[in-house]
């Protein structure tokens, strides 16, 4: 089953509508309460990331009885440097989006630590595409 | 639709004889638990959360509520009532208190008592509790609250607080007081007055592995008219009653919007409402709700103030209470009492999910009727219009891959289909009236 949600940067009210709808739908389809759980934390912190440094993005969630893949494309800055990005509470986040409460420098960890596997594929000045898995059992 | 037309449940029911198939009650359950059809209002009992909305709506008084018989209190020689600080507020300040607690003795009950005699102590034990569990702590003061994190939001089980409400704390000491003083289980009954369904569900089916030693639940709607009716006829008072009205403002606060989170150390935030809760509790999963370490949630606007059996305006009873707050102590003299023994009884055991089946237990199955019911939704008008019996074209399209409704049910798809020649003008009214009630389009006389 495939769900498509579309996320456009800068849009901090709408962050976070498609984690809400996937968790709805897993919730209905009677998946794991705790494997949801790391679904919603993975797909928000990821969407947020779209939201807080790119300047859109599309979200693909592909449903099936094994588990949940979720691909986001987006166009931005890209990622210079990805292994400084997994390490914890390193943030490239402007003064504004800290205010907000965004920023710590926890999301692409806390999305590796709730995802089973998760890949980055990144260009500097054209945009990056991250690959979640989440399996249901 | 053929859902069991199920008119049982554990403390509500509708009265078929008295729905009229309006249709208020469906588009108002947080768990779309209702349905019409046949004309009549039928509850998918496992979904549903006792929390009330749909009796709050009723134009027809159709949903009863299941409270227990009033005559039940003479099966005992000594008769409690637990009475919430939420029932004093019905009345307008002019009405004396004694003259309530002399009438409430002339009905029948030879004891009253304060329910939030033990919110002082419990208070403390909260404090305790919240510095070594996991955060934020959800209060368990609610049932409906409780009910609702059960069945839509399983993974928040956890946060629910371990402890028990006021009301259950209370009885228990009154059961050790009788059984301290020796009377015989067969000879007290303790009776609650309720400001809500909720409570009767949580009184009659409580959670944590707990069983409570309350014996019957009055509803306070029917029990105040009762009082007030005695008061207006100046009823001659004839027999005595004995009075534990001790209780603290802080007692008589509690069951107010922010009564329990204010006395709460470290963050806490007091949430009221049914909307309101919703959309926090789906926050809070959402992991947005970041180093708050106490929520005071409940499911009504104001509170008990506002609770589905409180006769009188939220904001008026709410006014009263605390008028009445302000004019007494904030300790009271059992508190010593209540503090010796609370910590051995307070505690409960993890809250189970209820899990609310929406399509099948096996996963590929649920899928694949998910994604039917998302093609269905398609085809539906979207404009959630109600005239299929569902509160929404969503639930009609999961009951019809669940088999519980026909597509024919919409009303728009209908239409259509009869401009197509596929169904007849005779079959789309005859569906019509399976759904409405053939009754109801008998209007020619």
């Amino acid at each position: 089953m495939h769900f498509e949600y579309k996320v456009e940067g800068g849009d901090f009210t709408l962050a976070g509508y498609a984690s809400s709808q996937i968790k709805k739908t897993l919730k209905q389809l009677g998946v794991d309460p705790a494997v949801i759980k790391r679904v919603v934390v993975a797909l928000y912190e990821a969407e947020v990331n779209i939201v807080a440094h790119a300047y859109r993005g599309v979200i693909n969630a592909d449903i099936q009885p094994g588990g949940i893949t979720l691909i986001l494309v987006d166009e931005g800055p890209g990622i210079p440097d990805v292994e400084m990005a997994m390490k914890k509470g390193f943030s490239t986040a402007s003064p504004q989006v800290r205010e907000m409460g965004f920023g710590a420098g926890m999301g692409l960890p806390n999305i590796s630590e709730n995802a089973d596997s998760l890949s980055i594929e990144t260009e500097v000045g054209s945009g990056t595409t991250l690959t979640i898995v989440i399996n249901f059992k | 639709m053929n859902i069991k037309h199920s008119t049982y449940h554990r403390a509500l029911e509708i009265t078929e004889n008295i729905c009229i198939g309006c249709s208020h009650c469906i588009k108002v359950c947080p768990t779309e638990a209702l349905r019409v059809f046949g004309g009549k209002a039928g509850i998918h009992a496992d979904w549903c959360i006792d929390c009330g909305e749909c009796y709050r709506v009723c134009p027809t008084r159709a949903i009863r509520v299941m409270d227990d018989d009033f005559n039940k209190i003479f099966d005992y020689k000594h008769r409690v009532l637990l009475v919430p600080s939420v029932f004093f507020a019905q009345f307008s300040e002019s009405v004396p208190r004694e003259s309530i607690y002399n009438i409430i003795g002339e009905l029948g009950f030879t004891e009253v008592c304060a329910v939030e005699q033990s919110v002082d102590s419990l208070i403390d034990e909260i404090n305790e509790y919240v510095k070594i569990e996991e955060k934020p702590v959800i209060s368990s003061f609610c049932p409906a609250v409780i009910r609702l994190i059960q069945v839509r939001f399983p993974s928040l089980v956890d946060h629910i607080m371990k402890l028990l409400p006021p009301i259950e704390i209370t009885a228990q000491y009154y059961k050790k007081r009788f059984e301290r003083d020796g009377i015989s289980d067969n000879d007290y009954g303790i009776f609650y007055l309720t400001p809500c369904i909720g409570k009767i569900a949580a009184v009659k089916s409580p959670v944590g592995g707990y069983t409570s030693p309350i014996h019957g639940v009055l509803n306070m709607d029917y029990f105040y008219n009762k009082v007030y009716l005695a008061y207006k006829q100046r009823i001659p008072i004839t027999k005595t009653i004995i009075i534990n009205s001790e209780l603290s403002s802080k007692g008589v606060l509690f069951p107010t919007t922010g009564g329990e989170s204010s006395h709460i150390k470290g963050k806490t935030l007091a949430i009221d409402g049914m909307k309101n809760v919703i959309d926090f509790l789906e926050m809070l999963e959402n992991e947005e709700i970041k180093n708050v370490d106490f929520l005071e949630i409940r499911a009504c606007d104001e509170s008990c103030a506002g609770g589905i059996l409180s006769h009188r305006n939220r904001f008026l009873t709410a006014d009263s209470l605390r008028s009445i707050a302000s004019k007494i102590p904030d300790t009271h003299n059992l508190v010593d009492k209540y503090k010796n023994y609370c910590s051995a009884v307070v505690h409960m055991d993890k809250i189970e999910p209820r899990s609310m089946v929406k399509y099948d237990r096996d996963i590929e199955i649920a899928i694949k009727k998910m994604e039917n019911a998302r093609e269905l939704k398609l085809m539906f008008p979207g404009i959630d219009c109600g005239a299929c019996g569902a509160p929404s074209c969503e639930a009609l399209a999961e009951d019809v891959v669940r088999g519980q409704a026909d597509i024919n049910a919409c009303i728009f798809l209908r239409t259509i289909f009869e401009k197509r020649g596929e169904i007849t003008i005779k079959e789309a009214i005859k569906i019509m009236e399976e759904i409405w009630g053939k009754e109801r389009f008998d209007k020619n006389d």
